[in-house]
């Protein structure tokens, strides 16, 4: 018996001597001032313009160059286009390429790669998820090296912003979708040196960027699936930044002495009604919905109050006025009203899809939804379903109504001209058309004045509010982290990474 | 010949096993809602126009009739070809070389934990039962039964980092030839949370195992004819309780590889676990196809050694 006392011992001995033998040889400072950036998941494609995926966008945005970009408060400014010029009557751009610039590859950069990408990313069999964003495109030309022609079916002024998307990247005119998954090739201030496919991928400065190259000797994307291991791994300073969506997981960096800095996001939550099914035809149902929800308490509730309460639109240049709609505050008389009016004073039921999994507060934004709904007398029943099937509900627009995280965009027509317009390929999810929202939104691609454009997508704003056409929950926010030697990151709405060209760490 | 037919009718019995699992994961896979195109685009598919839906989906090698892919892809699995993952380009084959041996090696190194730990508590409590030593030896059974792997994983590796700044597995994973040092490092605290979820069932078999052979007539005779209570202990009680330790063990084999999917989650460890899980998320079928394959090969495998141990340390099979 003794023995097996002693076996226990020596067991817990061994267990002791392996913790603290590993804990006295300081592991972490290997890389002293290269950035190590934690990421749940390896990117589920290096070809740019298929992924949509975030880790993977912001992978190739360190990779890959635009011919705009976006600065940080989302306005556009030059990327590999130095300038560019619209015609007065918005249907041609001209742009004017950078010169001396060159891929990683050490191949010259220049108007006919652009030709190449834009035909290629048009052409529906290249599968190029973005390519609607080209559909105002009538022809490229390439005259001479350093000038690209667009030739637009109208104006669109949506487009210069739309450019600026990785997923319309510019890549070598003799580049195939299979080289470029094995060895990336782009412009973009980094190259990469090293993938280990789920585990790491190892990037270094591009020396020749146009922009000058990146402080950073070198940045790592390194997979930790797990948040809150992304949140040990910076403890113990094996990663020095990552950027969180969970607001528990931020307060728990937070709380562990790491700088953690909020952005509020372009993606917005909102219940989505499809209005082209009774009974949410009728326009007194949803405004009854619109006046029974208290938006904060369903931020409150579901998110911790992290986020903000928003109107339509988000970016920040046209951000709509949470308080501009029919009931700017819940209001349960007037909901009755409308109900009433809609012929429904005894009640109504309604059914609603939810995802779960796919975000955090889904599934409690539904349930505070359905409590704050049935004190109107709107019986509300929740269809939980894993995020795959989610998805293929929704896509097919086989809901009465959804909840819903929808991806925003810096321009409000790239942003909602695909859903609220009759022609939009989102039209049918959207579940919503009107003349008058056509009208406006083909006034806002023809405006190239902002402060005319402001005013014609408020128009757009209070035309969807005043409908209730969705309902508009909130924004949250996403927690960028950093360990105390990391300077010099700015954190962007629309969520992108470009600035860690600009970042350092330590004295780097 | 008829020490020949147990054998051979195993064999059988595994291959079927094997085939009905390959038809199962194949359907499965399909009756899950969503594709490979919505799982890597999500709701931006519903922009899609039908035609580059249509170009997707022959990239993705779905436009094929079900019976079609799935014959395909029996035949190639036959020939040895596991398939490749459409999103890095490797093939199966390489990808399983190189996470099977991790998988298994953690295996091992939880399953040797939770056998030391395991047999030590249940010897301990088995030596007075109803004491407070046994009382002492439950309550840690109960509680490594019932604290869940992922709360202890995150909890053991939460505390190391913050207090000992000491966390191997949050720098790259390193292969046992490179670097077998910081990988062995890498192994422990998952092997840990593995071993004492494991250590729990193993006690709790062995203690009852061991109390019932503690009360046979050929231990008596020994204690009779004056065998010290050690050596009683550790080579009369023991090796008479092993059958059903060894049972309970190979059992738990399976519940290692399942579990593994959760530690190699928190722990990053790059094993045949997170190999699957990748692959369901990201809905690549020949990936999750192939690999749940090898997983149950593996499984049979191990089932198939454990009836062969059985004879080498209980002469009563032997001679049966």
């Amino acid at each position: 018996m003794r023995r097996a006392t002693g076996a226990v011992v020596a067991a817990c001995a061994v267990v002791l001597a392996a913790c603290s033998g590993g804990g006295a040889a300081p592991s972490g400072g290997a890389a002293a001032s290269s950035l190590v950036v934690g990421a749940t998941s390896d990117p589920d494609t290096l070809f740019p313009w298929k992924a949509t995926q975030f880790q993977a966008v912001n992978v190739l945005e360190q990779l890959y160059g635009t011919l705009t970009e976006l600065d940080a408060d989302l306005e556009v400014v030059p990327g590999l286009a130095e300038s560019w010029e619209v015609s007065e009557d918005g249907t041609t751009v001209t742009f004017t390429l950078r010169e001396g610039v060159t891929f990683a590859d050490g191949s010259a950069f220049d108007s006919a790669d652009v030709k190449a990408s834009l035909d290629r990313i048009r052409d529906e069999a290249t599968g190029a998820v973005a390519r609607a964003s080209l559909e105002s495109v009538a022809s490229v030309e390439a005259p001479d090296p350093r000038t690209v022609v667009l030739t637009l079916t109208g104006p669109d002024a949506g487009l210069l912003a739309a450019l600026a998307s990785v997923n319309l990247a510019i890549l070598p005119s003799d580049a195939t979708e299979e080289a470029l998954q094995a060895t990336p090739n782009g412009t973009g201030p980094f190259t990469l040196t090293q993938r280990t496919p789920n585990q790491s991928i190892v990037l270094e400065p591009n020396p020749n960027f146009w922009g000058g190259a990146p402080k950073v000797p070198s940045l790592e994307f390194r997979v930790i699936p797990d948040e809150t291991s992304i949140v040990a791994a910076m403890q113990s300073g094996n990663v020095s930044f990552a950027v969180f969506d969970d607001p528990l997981v931020a307060q728990s960096a937070e709380g562990s002495g790491l700088t953690v800095t909020k952005t509020p996001q372009l993606s917005y939550h909102v219940l989505q009604l499809n209005a082209r099914r009774a009974p949410l035809d009728n326009l007194d149902v949803r405004l009854a919905i619109q006046c029974a929800i208290d938006r904060q308490q369903v931020l409150d509730t579901a998110a911790l109050g992290e986020g903000e309460v928003t109107g339509p639109i988000t970016s920040p240049a046209y951000r709509s006025d949470p308080a501009a709609r029919p009931c700017p505050q819940r209001d349960l008389d007037a909901a009755k009203r409308h109900l009433a009016a809609a012929g429904h004073a005894g009640g109504l039921t309604l059914s609603t899809i939810v995802s779960q999994g796919e975000y955090a507060t889904s599934v409690n934004e539904a349930t505070n939804i359905q409590a704050q709904l049935a004190e109107a007398g709107i019986t509300l029943n929740l269809e939980v379903l894993e995020s795959g099937a989610y998805v293929d509900r929704w896509v097919a627009a086989d809901f009465e109504t959804a909840v819903a995280l929808n991806g925003g965009r810096p321009d409000p027509d790239g942003m909602y001209g695909r859903y609220f317009t009759s022609t939009g390929n989102l039209n049918e999810v959207a579940g919503y058309s009107s003349p008058e929202l056509d009208a406006l939104f083909a006034q806002g691609k023809a405006t190239s004045d902002p402060e005319a454009r402001k005013a014609i997508y408020q128009e757009v704003s209070r035309h969807l509010e005043d409908n209730a056409v969705w309902v508009w929950l909130f924004t949250s926010y996403t927690y960028t982290a950093t360990g105390p030697e990391v300077s010099g990151f700015t954190p962007m709405a629309n969520g992108s990474l470009k600035f860690l060209r600009e970042t350092t760490v330590g004295g780097s | 010949m008829i020490a020949r037919h147990p054998l051979l009718r195993r064999v059988l019995e595994a291959l079927a096993t094997l085939l009905g699992v390959a038809v199962l994961v194949f359907v499965m896979l399909r009756a899950i809602p969503g594709d490979q195109v919505t799982a890597s685009l999500g709701t931006e598919a519903a922009a899609l126009t039908p035609a580059q839906r249509a170009a997707l989906e022959a990239y993705y090698g779905l436009d094929q009739p079900l019976p079609v892919q799935f014959l395909s892809w029996l035949g190639a699995v036959a020939t040895g070809n596991l398939g490749a993952s459409q999103r890095t380009g490797e093939s199966v084959l390489d990808m399983t070389a190189s996470a099977l041996p991790i998988t298994l090696e953690l295996a091992v190194l939880s399953l040797l934990i939770g056998l030391v730990l395991g047999i030590a508590a249940a010897m301990l409590s088995a030596s007075r039962p109803n004491s407070a030593r046994d009382a002492v030896g439950q309550a840690v059974g109960l509680a490594g039964l019932s604290v869940p792997a992922f709360l202890l994983g995150s909890a053991l590796l939460a505390l190391s980092s913050r207090f000992l700044g000491y966390n191997p597995n949050a720098e790259q994973f390193a292969p046992l030839t490179a670097d077998p040092w910081l990988h062995l490092q890498q192994l422990v605290m998952p092997a840990l949370v593995l071993g004492f979820g494991l250590a729990a069932p193993i006690m709790r078999t062995a203690r009852s195992a061991l109390l019932e052979v503690r009360s046979q007539d050929y231990v008596r005779t020994a204690r009779g004819k004056g065998v010290g209570p050690r050596r009683l202990a550790l080579r009369h009680v023991l090796p008479g309780a092993l059958v059903p330790i060894v049972t309970m063990t190979g059992l738990q084999f399976g519940y290692l590889l399942g579990g593994a999917v959760v530690v190699e989650q928190i722990f990053s460890v790059p094993g045949i676990g997170r190999q699957v899980l990748l692959g369901i998320q990201q809905k690549e079928y020949a990936v999750v196809q192939s690999t749940v394959l090898v997983i149950a090969l593996t499984f049979v495998l191990v089932n198939l050694g454990t009836d062969l141990l059985y004879r080498v340390i209980d002469p009563r099979v032997r001679a049966a």
